[in-house]
């Protein structure tokens, strides 16, 4: 029953007002025709008896009370799905603007879903290899995860997003059943470009369906584009049996536009404006990853955040943070030295890279060898401030020691440049090699039986071509007490 | 047909116009779907009802139901070792029934009435019984017997009883004539309020420790049985290992899990981890002592609300039968924004960032809900509360942490920085603390040693002296520091890397019985003592680590099993051999 309505009671941002309106329901969607025959959707936020709450996606420029009509059609948003939807482009709400015409309908979903059963869910534990060292060891993604990248502003995000999707795609062993969908929400026009650029020099295009909300384009339509683009990832995963890898970005941007709406509705502002159900808002878009049981299909999100000036406290990457399984967190200064890509290693993590690595999935020794490096890096942050304070001749032996790890570590580990394949052994290989440039006993973090099996200081330090005077010392040090 | 009918709809929250049917905190099922919602407001004009399923769909006019009972869940055999979410609907039957996904509404039993349990009848014809005296019992799981309580409001003489046999939650298992001359039927089951806690005889003091394998908190922090824990923590710092480390090594009979606003996949794990999981002590697995209540973050908002006063509730059914239960909440901090959330939407006056006045009323009657008690029945029984808190951009100024210091006595801090290099438990052991030692004192002496809360005490002194050295450390090095400092930085290192940290991964770190900790505890104070010793006769410290015997104290924690603990002893032989061959 499409009952249509005339005229409006208010208009207040991006919300209508009606009144007289019977037999709607909650959350129901909302076509409004303009006088010069435009028309906008909506979707009722409100009700409070026969007065109705609209929240208009495409904001309401040009509405005044008197030149619409409005059309209730009596069931939530809903996204038109078939497989045909692998290779085309949609606008932030779901419509096709690629100019190949609608999509042939399977199957129309609703975009905000429901929650997934935690008893259907199968916990992931296949590890992506993405060929970057620095993920692959100490961030490791699995699939089936949400792992944002959290980064600022000239950060080369996108360009490690697009190295992890063409590696992704090689790990699939069934790479038929690889697709990509990538949700833009208030990024620049640029952006959108680089990466259907990119998908098409890792030949993926046919294998990307993307939902785009640009900068420019409407803000309140951005707070469907990620649902609309779960939903399609939900339905290739679960029906069709693919690994979706779901690319959204910004999510900043996306959150700013909740901020709006909810501020245009005048609720009560939590943290710097933010609603106070930001953390729900965000956790039913993150929670829509996973693997559950009886379909061959996973959907694995990452998301990309930037973080107002760098700053990890603000709330959006707060609260990314204690929803999504870790995060990849870039840093300014790598980013400063030249290293690409600029993962920096002690506030990143991955939450199911625990389960999900050793024997029987990459090796034995990863998760040691992991540790090591997080611990031995930590010591390197300490060695660099103290040498900031008393001088780089004053540092004891250790120090100096590890100051000369932490140089070999960015420039060999981290600093691997966009083109560059490692296989999680030679990535695992490497890391026992700059670890063998610290004095054994510095390794705490090894189980003896595993030191035998890979430390070899010679070697590291032939190999580095590095021989530095205090490491010798510190060293010899240590093996003359052994030897007697 | 109800004639209340819903006036308006925002988010969760619903109304009613002019109805004076509705009682405050009544559970009712609104719309044609029966969702089910709570009373949470009533004025003359208008009711408030907060829904505890999404409203998507719900329309204006159609009907509210009355229940007559406030917010309640069914307790009974078959809980044991079952998922629930929020309020108490049974997720594994969910998903037999509908798919992967939760559906909305629909009518559910929450507890399976067909299977035949083995029901031993304890009470006799004639005998005299009143609420809470334990009539029946049925073996649970092959960990818990369950124990058939007389529900509230019945007392009086059996006139009736079945033979021991097979019955189900359905069956009347005896009859009780009241003074009145009434006849009640007496199940296997009853209905508590969630929000009412249940009577007890008397609090008990708490003086036994809820030991958890876990040597920072065993050892340095320890919590009673019946007291309450918080754990505070940015996002990554280990709330949630730390919450499993307990729900699958704590000496508790029973484990509550309350996944409260967090990730599905974390409940998944605890149910694939939980059924390949032995209990050491009695060889059966995990899941045969544990109810999980997944009210992940993509769930209702105001069913997580519920899912802790569901978990209690539980906790002290189970307790009335006599046992000592232990609930893990994860993360209340979500359930505090839960009531936030409802607040904003009736438009109530925020105290603190946004939260309502009587958040810390509400924090502190959940943690009242803790405590050691003689039940109703004359039996012993705990409920110990870890509540995870998730305090926003990882400060411990916030309301809710704030708040929930006011109620705990034991607070283990996890700290971003200990996080960052991957010590783990990263609690940071300068700003944390326990208030249950006092109390605690007489049984570690009996049942461990007298020396080791002297042992605690040193080495808790060594690492504060320890934190200020490094403070000074971090501006001048360590160089320039005389032997007997230096030593103190090289005994913290031991403390901090071989006692405090541990590896939840590790097959015997993950759980420490208290005898090695001690030993532990012993053999490093041992080696600080030699090692002293040795600087007095102005020998040089740098010639004790060269023997890299500190190295090897380290790493104690792995080579010795946690079934070796005699080896122990040779360390102290070899300490003092390694040191007096020292040339
Ligand atoms: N005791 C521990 N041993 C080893 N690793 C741990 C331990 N505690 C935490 N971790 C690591 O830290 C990660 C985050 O822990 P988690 O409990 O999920 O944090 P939170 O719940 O505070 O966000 C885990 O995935 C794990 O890798
Ligand atoms: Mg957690």
């Amino acid at each position: 029953m499409n009952l249509q309505y005339m005229g409006l009671k208010e208009v207040n941002g991006s919300l209508i007002f009606l009144d007289g309106v019977k037999d709607v329901s909650f959350e129901e969607i909302v076509e409004i025709i303009l006088d010069d025959g435009t028309l906008r959707r909506g979707r009722v936020v409100q009700i409070q008896g026969e007065r109705v709450v609209v929240q208009v996606f495409e904001g309401s420029n040009n509405i005044s009370l008197t030149n619409t009509k409005t059309r209730f059609l009596g069931h939530p948003m809903k996204l038109p799905l078939s497989k045909e939807i692998l290779g085309r482009i949609f606008d932030g709400s779901g419509l096709p603007i690629d100019g190949l015409g609608d999509v042939y309908v399977d199957e129309s979903l609703d975009i905000n879903g429901l929650p997934l059963n935690p008893v259907s869910r199968v916990y992931p534990r296949n590890y992506i290899n993405t060929g970057v060292s620095s993920i692959d060891a100490l961030v490791t993604l699995i699939r089936g995860q949400k792992l944002p990248i959290f980064t600022g502003s000239g950060l080369p995000h996108n360009e490690l997003a697009v190295q992890i999707v063409k590696h992704a795609k090689i790990a699939e062993s069934e790479a038929k059943d690889f697709c990509i969908v990538f949700a833009a929400m208030g990024v620049k026009n640029e952006v959108a470009d680089y990466f259907i650029h990119s998908f098409e020099e890792a030949d993926v295009k046919e294998k990307v369906v993307m939902y785009v909300n640009l900068s420019n384009d409407p803000i309140i339509e951005r707070l469907l584009t990620p649902r609309c683009a779960l939903t399609a990832a939900e339905y290739l995963a679960y029906k069709h049996g693919m690994h979706v890898l779901v690319i959204m970005t910004d999510i900043t941007s996306y959150c700013e536009a909740l901020r709006e709406f909810s501020s245009s509705k005048g609720e009560i502002p939590g943290r710097k404006g933010y609603p106070g159900y930001l953390y729900s808002d965000l956790a039913s878009i993150f929670e829509r990853a996973g693997i559950v049981k009886n379909t061959k299909g996973s959907v694995t999100q990452i998301p990309i955040l930037s973080m107002p000036n760098d700053d990890i406290t603000h709330p959006v990457p707060d609260l990314t943070g204690y929803i999504t399984e870790g995060q990849i967190v870039l840093d300014r200064e790598l980013h400063q030295k030249g290293i690409f890509p600029p993962v920096g290693v002690l506030p990143s993590l991955s939450r199911l890279m625990k389960d999900g690595i050793g024997d029987g999935y990459t090796r034995k020794d990863h998760s040691a060898v992991a540790n090591q490096l997080f611990v031995a890096y930590s010591k390197v942050r300490d060695a660099r401030n103290l040498a900031s304070v008393i001088g780089e001749d004053e540092l004891s032996p250790i120090d100096h020691s590890y100051i000369d790890f932490g140089n070999l570590f960015e420039k060999h580990f981290l600093n691997q440049g966009p083109n560059v394949n490692r296989s999680i052994i030679e990535t695992l290989d490497l890391g026992w090699r700059l670890l063998s440039t610290l004095p054994m006993t510095e390794l705490d973090r090894m189980d003896s039986e595993l030191l035998k099996e890979h430390y070899d200081y010679q070697d590291a330090i032939t190999y580095f071509k590095v021989i530095v005077k205090s490491t010798v010392k510190a060293l010899a040090s240590t093996r003359a007490v052994k030897n007697d | 047909m109800s004639n209340n009918l819903i006036y308006s709809i925002n988010g969760p929250v619903v109304t009613v116009k002019n109805s004076t049917d509705f009682h405050m905190l009544e559970m009712v099922y609104v719309g044609n779907n029966r969702l089910l919602g709570e009373v949470i407001a009533i004025t003359k004009s208008e009711t408030v009802i907060q829904v505890y399923e999404s409203t998507t769909g719900l329309r204006p006019n159609e009907p509210v139901f009355t229940t007559g009972e406030p917010v309640s869940i069914l307790l009974g055999p078959g809980m044991m070792s079952n998922i629930f979410d929020g309020i108490e609907r049974p997720l594994q039957k969910i998903a037999d029934e509908n798919g992967i996904f939760v559906p909305i509404g629909g009518n559910i039993k929450i507890l399976d009435d067909e299977k035949l349990w083995d029901v031993t009848v304890l009470a006799k014809l004639g005998q005299k019984v009143q609420y809470g005296d334990i009539v029946a019992s049925t073996q649970e799981t092959s960990l818990i017997e369950h124990r058939i309580m007389i529900p509230k409001g019945i007392q009086g003489e059996v006139v009736e009883v079945v033979k021991n046999g097979k019955y189900t939650i359905k069956d009347v298992l005896l009859k009780v004539k009241d003074t009145h001359g009434e006849i009640h039927s007496i199940t296997m089951v009853q209905r508590w309020p969630i929000k009412t806690e249940r009577p007890v005889n008397k609090r008990l003091t708490l003086n036994e420790p809820l030991i958890s394998g876990q040597r920072i908190i065993d050892s340095m922090f320890p919590i009673a049985k019946g007291g309450a824990a918080a754990v505070p923590g940015g996002f990554g710092t280990g709330k949630t290992m730390l919450q499993h480390q307990f729900a699958k090594w704590c000496d508790a009979d029973i484990i509550i899990y309350i996944g409260c606003g967090e990730r599905g996949n974390e409940m998944t794990q605890v149910l694939e981890e939980f059924t390949e999981l032995i209990d050491p002590k009695s060889r059966r697995p995990l899941t045969d002592r544990t109810i999980l209540i997944a009210n992940t973050s993509n769930m209702p908002v105001a069913a997580r609300e519920a899912s802790i006063y569901t978990g209690v509730t539980m906790a002290e059914y189970y307790r009335d039968m006599g046992y000592h239960v232990a609930i893990m909440a994860d993360s209340t901090s979500r359930w505090a924004e839960a009531l936030r959330e409802i607040s904003g939407r009736l438009e109530e006056m925020p105290a603190e960032e946004g939260f309502p006045a009587y958040l810390p009323s509400r924090i502190s009657q959940f943690y009242e809900r803790a405590g050691y008690v003689e039940t109703v029945n004359g039996k012993r029984g705990s409920i110990t509360i870890i509540g995870a808190v998730s305090p926003q951009g990882a400060d411990f100024s916030e309301p809710v942490t704030q708040n929930t210091k006011r109620f705990v006595r034991c607070f283990w801090a996890l700290d971003k920085q200990l996080a960052y290099v991957r010590h783990y438990a990263a609690i940071n052991w300068n700003i944390s603390y326990s208030e249950y030692i006092p109390e605690l004192t007489d049984w570690f002496n009996k049942n461990i040693d007298v020396q080791f809360l002297p042992y605690r005490q040193k080495i808790i002194a060594l690492l504060a002296e320890e934190n200020k050295l490094m403070e000074i450390v971090k501006l001048i090095g360590s160089d320039i520091l005389p032997d007997d400092q230096k030593l103190v930085i090289e005994i913290g290192k031991v403390i901090r890397n071989g006692f405090l940290q541990q590896n939840a991964f590790h097959k015997d770190d993950t759980f420490v019985p208290l005898n090695k900790q001690f030993k532990m505890m012993q053999v490093i104070l041992h080696l600080y003592q030699a090692s002293k010793d040795y600087l007095v006769q102005g020998k040089s410290l740098s010639l004790v680590l060269k023997t890299e015997i500190f190295e090897k104290v380290i790493r104690m924690k792995y080579d010795i099993n946690n079934e070796d603990i005699d080896k122990f002893d040779d360390y102290i032989s070899l300490i003092d051999h390694t040191i007096r061959k020292i040339k």
